[in-house]
């Protein structure tokens, strides 16, 4: 039954990449960065970190965006700071995502002393104004590691998502069918995992990609402001390392801005696919042409 | 009135959070940083504002937790923060205030202009569906969201500083002029403040602009609209004054809790720019291994940003019956 179900909205899912341009445009971008993050060396002509060619060069063949003031290739330190900033996406979206979900539905599902305790603390934690809460962190843990930098990133980023959740789960509550799963005599664990967070699939989807939307900006602020571990291969240490050689007034532009394209691109791929599902779970978003098709192919 | 009550007490829950968790973070990092600096201070500080930083960043350690987390609650209330360690030995609290107004200038009227832009935009979006802005605007916008906004400062600096050499790059005003209330320095000012204050409306509007063009969308479909357009209304006072005026509520809040970070600066934009407001000041201050600045400039903001989103909810229940009456 499970399964079934789980197969069903994979389908569904696959069903509504192929469907909307949205969601494809930015599947494909997100699943080309991660093959890159996965292989990086495919990727990358050179050794990212080795200061070995000629310093501030410009557009060659050689080095198709050129190197760095300290001799490296700009290209090849791109392509292997895929990694750190997808990984940042995947793990804290993934556990901010996980924090939601069970703080959220826990709170609706048990009102009561539970759902006050629980609303009043993501409240709380929604309206500390985040940023600066990161930046005062990160100065006192003195050049933070990637965990450490996840860490900030999921304590801080679960709230929004909870709240959304258990909005979206309290008026599932009080449906027929799940009074009906109730009055059957069905466990706690089977009418929350089996009835209610299935219909709450693409909600839950679309906080994922706002999670790792917000860290991958989040963290990239960080690094460029140099409360990153400076050492690490990522676009935000290349931003770094560029602001600091004033690689904007020594003519090498596309050291400091093609990181930032990179970030964007990325960015913009898990915007894109969060648009489309949040259009998937509020059909009133839908662009009208589409709708206006359909009217007359009926 | 109940609702009012309720929200009060979220204030000063959230409040005493936010001091809470200030004093705890110093306390529980490995190897406390702010000592060695601290160390340097001593025998030069004058005794009552040595004790206020001791307390505030868990140093010394020759009192209970308890009691020292009482000090630091009366210390915070009644403003005594200490002295500041990079600016030394200017009190934290006019440093802060050196810096307030260029924040307040800048991102101030910038996130204002972006309001009112981006909501304009969103509600014509959605009041046309299926034009040309409605087809435009969101997926612009989108992508435009995605980009660090730190790094729109850099691309604005290198196109309309260094190549076309429109602006200048850096600072709130050009060093060689003093600071008067003068035409030729005001000008200077705000001659300074456009590109910056261009970077913050464009990566501020496009939220606004989607927000309320989602809200938009809700209350178009709303039957009293349909009652107002079957009286044969003017379009136009439609949709401002029935349509628009309902959209706009929800995203009050949203409004508010950015004015309340006007006080923090938009903080990377700032440090882009050199731009001397609160949020340069705040990296400055962990640069500098400032941490009594930096405890300050967060509390400072944290309270901004709480007693805005507290005034809008005055404001949401003084405008909106549905919440005064639900809970």
């Amino acid at each position: 039954m499970i399964w079934r179900n789980a197969r069903r909205s994979l389908f569904a899912a696959w069903r509504f990449l192929l469907r909307d341009k949205k969601a494809m445009v930015g599947s494909i971008i997100l699943l080309i960065l991660i093959v890159i993050s996965a292989f990086p060396s495919w990727f990358t002509p050179d050794d990212p970190s080795a200061d070995i060619y000629n310093p501030g060069v410009g557009l060659s063949w050689a080095h198709p965006l050129g190197t760095t003031s300290f001799g490296q290739d700009v290209f090849s330190q791109l392509m292997a700071g895929t990694r750190q900033s997808v990984m940042i996406a995947l793990v804290v979206g993934l556990i901010s995502t996980v924090l939601s979900v069970v703080v959220g539905i826990t709170a609706a599902y048990s009102g009561g002393l539970v759902d006050d305790t629980l609303s009043l603390i993501t409240d709380v934690i929604l309206v500390i104004p985040t940023f600066p809460l990161i930046i005062v962190i990160a100065a006192y843990t003195k050049s933070a590691s990637f965990w450490t930098i996840v860490f900030v990133l999921v304590v801080t980023g679960w709230s929004y998502g909870a709240r959304q959740l258990r909005v979206q789960a309290l008026s599932l509550r009080n449906r027929d069918y799940l009074l009906a799963a109730r009055a059957r005599g069905e466990a706690s664990w089977y009418i929350i995992g089996v009835e209610l967070i299935p219909p709450m699939t693409s909600l839950i989807v679309a906080n994922f990609l706002g999670a790792a939307l917000y860290a991958v900006l989040a963290a990239a602020g960080l690094q460029f402001v140099g409360l990153g571990n400076v050492n690490s291969e990522s676009w935000g240490t290349m931003l770094y390392w560029a602001q600091n050689n004033e690689a904007l007034s020594a003519g090498l532009p596309l050291w400091a801005l093609a990181p930032g394209i990179m970030i964007a691109v990325l960015g913009s791929a898990l915007a894109l696919l969060n648009y489309a599902f949040d259009e998937v779970s509020n059909p009133a978003l839908r662009p009208v042409t589409t709708k206006r098709r359909k009217k007359v192919a009926v | 009135m109940r609702f009012l009550v309720r929200r009060l007490g979220f204030l000063l829950i959230a409040l005493w959070a936010a001091l809470t968790v200030n004093f705890f973070i110093p306390r529980l990092m490995p190897g406390n940083p702010a000592e060695a600096i601290l160390a340097q201070f001593h025998g030069r500080l004058n005794p009552n504002s040595l004790k206020a930083i001791e307390v505030a960043l868990g140093i010394g350690g020759h009192q209970n937790l308890f009691s020292s987390y009482l000090e630091y609650l009366r210390n915070t209330v009644t403003g005594n923060f200490g002295v500041s360690t990079s600016y030394f030995p200017v009190p934290v609290t006019t440093v802060i205030a050196r810096a307030l107004p260029w924040s307040l200038g800048l991102v101030g009227v910038s996130t204002v202009l972006g309001f009112l832009i981006g909501t304009a935009l969103g509600a014509v979006a959605a009041w046309r569906r299926g034009g040309w802005l409605d087809n435009v605007l969101p997926p612009s916008f989108i992508v435009i969201s995605a980009f660090p906004y730190f790094w729109v400062g850099l691309l604005s600096i290198w196109l309309f500083s260094l190549t076309l050499n429109w602006f200048p790059t850096l600072g709130g005003y050009t060093e060689t002029a003093t600071p008067a209330l003068t035409w030729g320095f005001v000008g200077d000012v705000l001659w300074h403040a456009v590109l910056p204050a261009f970077t913050i409306l464009l990566t501020s509007v496009g939220g606004w602009i989607l927000t309320m063009r989602n809200n938009m969308i809700t209350v178009v479909a709303e039957d009293y609209v349909k009652m107002a357009r079957a009286k044969g209304l003017r379009p136009r006072r439609i949709l401002w004054q029935y349509a628009g005026r309902n959209a706009l509520l929800p995203n009050l809040t949203g409004f508010a809790m950015s004015l309340g970070f006007v006080i923090s600066g938009a903080i990377l934009v700032e440090f882009v720019f050199n731009y001397p407001g609160i949020g340069f000041l705040l990296l400055q201050a962990v640069s500098a291994e400032d941490y009594p600045l930096m405890q300050a400039l967060f509390l400072l903001i944290t309270v901004a940003v709480l007693v805005a989103i507290f005034i809008s909810d005055v404001a949401t229940a003084l405008l909106d019956p549905r919440t005064r009456s639900s809970r």
